[in-house]
């Protein structure tokens, strides 16, 4: 289940949209996360499939792919489509015992089921086209303003680029000390699912110990190379917008101005 | 370049409630004179105040007695906190737990990104680093997939393009392989001899200190014994005494000459056992 989620996976291939800008991605899915809710009608809805359909076929990355990630949310989707179909009052149009299904459930349910699936693909297509290095540099980046308000922006974006480096290294140690502790007889396999539960204290704890054990060295590490924090900082691969940046951009406008009109107009 | 003044650090032990149990004295009273360009090496078994004393040399720690002068600047003046660990670099001895960029190459800007250097003068400085430590083949892979010595050399090359007076290595191959120590060993001499870097090579690998142009040997906070690699390995029973060996073909000649074979005080090498073998062999030959 967990190898399924294709959400923040990158899949390395060469395409105009993964050569964008971080910033770009960002922003873009942002917007277009934000104009799923405003469609309101048909043709708002097809207007969001164009522009996602466009941008997948642009991005190289292959449908299937990304549809595998999908799976996933199947649950998510399931549960939102009993909740509206089920729970929305309006007309009835076929009534079983206490459940009923109405046109205004059907209508909503609908909406909700392309919204979610879009929402998802778009999401999806940004972080499978992007580095996660491009990713912590774009939003360091983009939400750089919020240090007016005292958000540690840099520090957020500094620790998840340690996280994503230390990841596959945790991820090595579970497994050492897991068959370390299978070799003393530990049990991770059966049992139900409270008994499961306990079984990983063993794991769980020498893991903790290690992970801050590697943070404390991590920070001399660091300390000892002259870090000290966001402020004097230069960067050795600064982001800079290109041209291809900037066409994006307009095809991002041009894509919001045409749903406002669509739903304002239908 | 690097120079202690009776230097003592001392901790508090705790217990499990935080009651103070004892102090303990890491350092005890060092005094030590590193000049510019040397090779030095720092001997001693586990405990023995070693990595304290490194610690103390790049502003990590500060001592609780005594000064520590590092280039001139007194590590404990905050002002000069930045230039002493840009001059006085620091390899740890866990290669994972002290490179922090996702591609090689962008770990061994972070120390220029830190002090400010332009992108261009980076990636400038990157390049020639990553060259001095012959990794630059690897400058796009992800430090993941690297070996250990291979790592370490990672971790060597981005205190490098800092641009260091000094280095100091805390056990840089305590965790490797014999391959590995071998390659970060001849980068720390490469070092040494092209660049005229000071190294301050912290281990306890006898056969790694053999090239030292000075040799300190700690034991309990003190420096027990200083001196070139050759009047060190003399005392192979002072040695053991202190918990310590020497390299294997120190202690076959030295058993060789115990036995009464006419070898010199100390060999060092391989080659050079056999060339005093040879000697011998031809002497007694005619």
């Amino acid at each position: 289940m967990l190898r399924d989620i294709t959400i923040g996976q990158y899949y390395r291939t060469e395409s105009v949209i993964h050569r964008l800008d971080p910033r770009v991605k960002l922003v873009s899915t942002f917007m277009f996360i934000i104009s799923l809710f405003v469609a309101d009608n048909v043709f708002g809805y097809a207007l969001a499939a164009l522009f996602l359909g466009m941008a997948i076929k642009l991005s190289n990355v292959p449908l299937k792919f990304i549809l595998r990630g999908m799976k996933a949310i199947f649950f998510l989707l399931f549960i939102t489509v009993v909740f509206n179909l089920f729970l929305t009052p309006g007309n009835e149009l076929v009534k079983v015992g206490f459940i009923k299904i109405t046109d205004e459930g059907i209508r909503i349910t609908v909406k909700m089921v392309f919204r979610l699936i879009f929402l998802i693909i778009g999401s999806s297509l940004m972080t499978l086209t992007t580095t996660p290095n491009q990713l912590t540099d774009g939003l360091e980046s983009v939400l750089g303003p919020l240090k007016v308000l005292r958000v540690p922006v840099h520090e957020i974006a500094m620790m998840m680029s340690i996280a994503l480096r230390f990841i596959p290294i945790l991820m090595e140690e579970t497994d050492k000390i897991m068959k370390a502790q299978m070799a003393r007889d530990a049990d991770f396999e059966s049992g139900n699912l409270i008994q499961r539960a306990k079984n990983l204290v063993p794991l769980l704890v020498p893991l903790f110990i290690s992970a801050f054990r590697r943070a404390n060295d991590l920070a001399m590490a660091m300390e000892s190379r002259c870090y000290r924090g966001g402020d004097g900082r230069t960067k050795m691969k600064p982001l800079i917008y290109k041209k291809r940046d900037g066409i994006a951009y307009l095809i991002l406008v041009l894509y919001l101005v045409a749903m406002v009109v669509l739903t304002i107009l239908f | 370049m690097i120079r202690t003044e009776n230097l003592v650090f001392e901790y508090i032990r705790r217990d499990e409630e935080g009651n103070v149990e004892g102090i303990t004295r890491a350092i005890d009273e060092v005094d030590l004179d590193v000049k510019p360009g040397q090779f030095i090496a720092i001997l001693g078994h586990n405990g023995s105040g070693k990595s304290t004393l490194a610690k103390h040399f790049n502003a990590l720690l500060y001592p609780t007695e005594g000064e520590v002068y590092v280039d001139g600047m007194n590590t404990e003046d905050d002002d000069h906190l930045w230039d002493i660990r840009q001059e006085a670099g620091m390899i740890f001895q866990n290669p994972d737990n002290q490179i922090i960029g996702q591609v090689v190459e962008e770990d061994v800007g972070f120390g220029p990104e830190n002090m400010g250097v332009p992108t261009e003068e980076i990636w400038e400085r990157v390049e020639e680093s990553l060259k001095a430590v012959n990794m630059l083949s690897f400058r796009k892979s992800s430090p993941n997939h690297l070996s250990g010595g291979q790592k370490q050399r990672v971790s060597i090359a981005g205190v490098i393009a800092m641009h260091p007076k000094c280095i100091i290595m805390d056990e840089p191959t305590a965790m490797l392989d014999p391959n590995g120590r071998k390659d970060v060993i001849r980068a720390a001499r490469a070092l040494n001899s092209v660049e005229g870097i000071t190294v301050i090579l912290i281990t306890h690998y006898m056969e790694e200190v053999i090239y030292a142009d000075k040799v300190f040997v700690m034991d309990k906070g003190h420096i027990e014994m200083q001196g070139t690699p050759r009047e060190i390995f003399a005392q192979v029973d002072r040695l053991k005494e202190l918990k310590l060996g020497v390299p294997q073909v120190t202690l076959l000649a030295h058993e060789l000459k115990k036995s009464g074979l006419d070898l010199p005080e100390v060999v060092l090498s391989r080659e050079e056992l056999v060339q005093e073998l040879i000697r011998l062999r031809d002497r007694n030959g005619k």
